[in-house]
């Protein structure tokens, strides 16, 4: 049951993938996107990781997702079909992608090692919570320190960006 | 883990996703559309942090940490990339890439 659902989940998200990157709509490609990340949710639900998938759903699907479609609203790009690369170009990404993917598979499957099998195991919300902020060796709370001033400084980067030119004329005036 | 399903097709999975990503970003030319193919090679890299913890070493959580940590720089990356791409709007009235020649404010 588990590998069909899991099978349906990898279909939808390599067809919507190629979808997005395929199609000439912006907005188009964006809902596209946005499927691909909700099915990416399911694989972690899958896995019994249930708090990555609600991250995943939260952050990707609902927050990044809202803010590409601002974009893309907001640069007025919905009607207008995208510029077209050269088929030149499009041979060229096609062969150093596929050629890529497959020696990368290749590697995958004749890799020894990968064979163990564990107990399925589910994580928990409690388990995280106390890596992130365990001092002891193993404990992440110096990367939690820092994801978080990381996060501080993109907010305020962004705000700044976003608002640079009409500060300029403010100053001028 | 998931039942009945292995390590090595989790991983062609994402292999195959991140490099559907590649091409993406080889061929488009707006920025937003190349920012979404960075999207999907990072959710590759993340599921695969996820599946490699899961399938090898469960005892240790780090993967599992670690793919919260990508998500929280993705977020942070997209948001600047988006608010570059607002502004590179406003000053050349255009988001393609051939537009996009110069770096002074």
């Amino acid at each position: 049951m588990e590998r069909v659902i899991f099978y349906i989940l990898a279909f939808l998200i390599i067809g919507l993938a190629l979808m997005s990157i395929t199609t000439k709509k912006l907005y188009r490609a964006t809902m596209y996107l946005l499927f691909v990340l909700v099915s990416i949710s399911g694989i972690y639900f899958l896995m019994e990781y249930n708090f990555m998938g609600a991250v995943q759903l939260s952050v990707y699907a609902g927050g990044i997702m809202v803010l590409f479609i601002y974009a893309v609203l907001l640069t007025d790009q919905i009607g207008k079909p995208l510029r077209d690369t050269s088929w030149k170009r499009k041979l060229l990404a096609g062969i150093i992608s596929m050629g890529a993917a497959a020696l990368s598979i290749y590697a995958i499957v004749t890799f020894q090692g990968i064979n163990k099998t564990f107990e399925p195991t589910v994580t928990r919300v409690e388990d995280i919570g106390e890596k992130l902020l365990s001092y002891e060796p193993g404990g992440f709370v110096l990367p939690f320190e820092v994801i978080s001033i990381l996060l501080l400084a993109a907010m305020i980067g962004a705000i700044v960006i976003a608002k640079a030119k009409k500060l300029v004329n403010q100053e001028k005036n | 883990m998931i039942e009945g399903v292995s390590l090595i097709e989790i991983l062609s999975l994402t292999t195959i996703l991140f490099f559907i990503g590649v091409y993406g970003f080889l061929t488009r030319t707006n920025l937003i559309a190349m920012l979404m193919s960075l999207e999907l090679m990072i959710n590759a890299e993340a599921i695969n942090f996820v599946a490699i913890n899961k399938y090898l070493s469960p005892a240790i959580m780090q993967g599992q940490v670690f793919s919260l940590f990508i998500i929280a720089l993705a977020a942070a990356e997209t948001a600047l990339a988006l608010a570059i791409i607002l502004h590179l709007f406003r000053l050349t009235d255009s988001i393609d890439v051939k537009d996009v020649e110069e770096l002074k404010y």
